[in-house]
């Protein structure tokens, strides 16, 4: 944000104006070019899980939409959905129902402000950087009941509280997987992580010792889990409960939901390449910076989101016993395991 | 114990066997035919549309009395005595005059059994595929192309009576 409130000087007389002014442009100006950027990648995502879908199944995908490789196809389904009708059913919780994707949305929009994508391309370094992140992911979680609760709809309900029970539970995990790369670090801040990760491929935490390796994977896992993907998509599942949550969404808060759900996903993707591929610093190990940082980290990131999708046409969806089993019974006590080998590393 | 560990084991294989068929699949061509601008190569004997190449047809009526859904209409005149004598191509003498030969493609069953009864093989199925309108009526093909003199043919054209 400072850099965005340096270019904002270059504005005439824009010293001149009130102090309020001078301290809500820069946030304003920040929001939307983020919200501007996120609608972008969702966009370019959603297109990218349609073809990646598309070429494992042995098909082609959307192919005329705009020309090449029907790329203006999301374009113009976004169009479509914000020009539907806005239904809301009669016997819905009114102000919940309306509330509610935007409450989704909101945890995953906020929590961009930490993610660092280049040296400067952060809105704020927080000292409690991830752990802010870490607790926006639950936000989320009230909205996704929220949806659930005032839809008034049986498969609602039950989408609602699958995924309040599986986000819960795979947060632990996550959160204790995240703790394995704090303890090196020593802080919270997303910047100061990145910085501890410079100076090649062999300082990024992923190789850096077999512990961190592994938590990587429990991350990942509990990270899909928690963005609500395959295998773990149980509430939303299709052939059980219509849409889960969404099923009585339309239009543009369905449109919503699904930037939301999409940004989630690039979300953790972010934290992943922030904590343990080393954020936007460079593959090489003198260090030196080729690629500029923000490309780089978005090549990370697609990265994992590559295999995300990949993993989504790969495996079935699990059962609500074999999803529980997974998280208390397998990541849970691996992630226990290896934070004890990385605090004894760090004492040894 | 050694069960959890090889659960778990096993597990990780499977995913990694599921995940690299997916991977195998996707740089597999695809087999989807981008149809309006790429189509099937149709078999050369394909049987869709019908067609009767109306010069040879003598008016026999056996495919309209043999089609399962009626869908052909047939009338026809005698020839005059002074009129020149025609053949068909295979040499049958064309005695009658062919002024209505109309075909409801819409009702046709496509079963091919109107091609097989047809004496001079006038009547044929053609390869093509691609003939939807926009009016049902549109799937009446009219093959006649002489004018009765004993009856008035009718303008409209005829459907295929049940």
């Amino acid at each position: 944000m400072q850099s965005i409130a340096q270019l904002l000087q270059l504005i005439p007389k824009y010293d001149t104006l009130p102090e309020i002014w001078r301290l809500l442009i820069p946030i304003l100006v920040s929001c939307l070019l983020f919200f501007a950027l996120m609608a972008l990648a969702v966009l370019f995502l959603v297109w990218l899980e349609r073809k990646i879908s598309a070429h494992i199944q042995d098909r082609l995908g959307p192919m005329y939409v705009g020309g090449w490789h029907g790329w203006a196809q999301t374009l113009a389904d976004a169009l479509k959905l914000l020009l539907k009708e806005d239904i809301v059913p009669d016997a819905t919780d009114k102000l919940l129902f309306k509330m509610a994707p935007f409450i989704v949305f909101l945890g995953a929009f906020a929590a961009y402000v930490v993610i660092p994508f280049g040296v400067s391309s952060i809105v704020t370094d927080l000292n409690i950087g991830i752990l802010y992140v870490v607790a926006l992911g639950s936000l989320s979680v009230v909205g996704i009941i929220m949806a659930g609760w005032a839809s008034n709809n049986k498969y609602s309900l039950y989408g609602g509280m699958r995924a309040a029970a599986q986000i819960i539970s795979y947060e632990i995990p996550a959160a204790v997987a995240i703790m394995t790369v704090i303890i090196p670090v020593g802080s919270l801040s997303m910047v100061d992580i990145v910085n501890a990760q410079s100076g090649g491929i062999q300082n990024w935490f992923i190789f850096r010792n077999p512990f961190t390796f592994l938590a990587f994977f429990i991350y990942f896992i509990a990270s899909l889990a928690e963005v609500n993907r395959t295998p773990f998509d149980i509430p939303e599942a299709e052939s059980e409960l219509v849409a889960g949550f969404h099923t009585e969404y339309s239009g543009m808060r369905f449109a919503f939901f699904f930037l939301a759900e999409y940004a989630n996903m690039l979300l953790v993707t972010c934290v992943a390449t922030t904590l343990f591929l080393g954020g936007w610093t460079s593959v090489l190990p003198g260090g030196s910076q080729l690629i500029p940082g923000p490309i780089l980290f978005f090549l990370k990131a697609f990265a994992i989101i590559f295999v995300q999708m990949w993993l989504r046409w790969s495996v079935p969806r699990l059962r609500v016993d074999q999803l529980m089993y997974l998280s208390w019974k397998v990541l849970l006590p691996i992630s226990f395991a290896l934070v004890l080998g990385v605090g004894w590393l760090a004492v040894r | 114990m050694l069960s959890y560990f090889k659960d778990i084991g096993l597990g990780i294989i499977t995913v990694l066997n599921s995940m690299w068929v997916a991977c195998r699949h996707f740089f597999t061509r695809s087999v989807t035919l981008q149809y309006p601008t790429e189509k099937w190569t149709m078999p050369e004997r394909a049987r869709a549309k019908l067609f009767n190449k109306i010069e040879d047809c003598i008016g026999c009526s056996q495919c309209a009395r043999v089609c399962p859904t009626r869908c052909i209409t047939i009338k026809t005149e005698k020839r005059g005595k002074d009129e020149p004598e025609i053949l068909a191509s295979d040499g049958t003498p064309i005695k009658l005059r062919t002024y209505i030969y109309d075909i409801d493609m819409a009702l046709c069953c496509y079963c091919g059994l109107c091609t097989f009864s047809c004496p001079t093989h006038c009547l044929q199925m053609t390869p093509a595929y691609e003939y939807s309108v926009y009016a049902i009526k549109d799937h009446i093909y009219q093959f006649a192309k002489e004018k009765p003199l004993s009856v008035r043919a009718p303008a409209e054209p005829t459907t295929a009576s049940f």
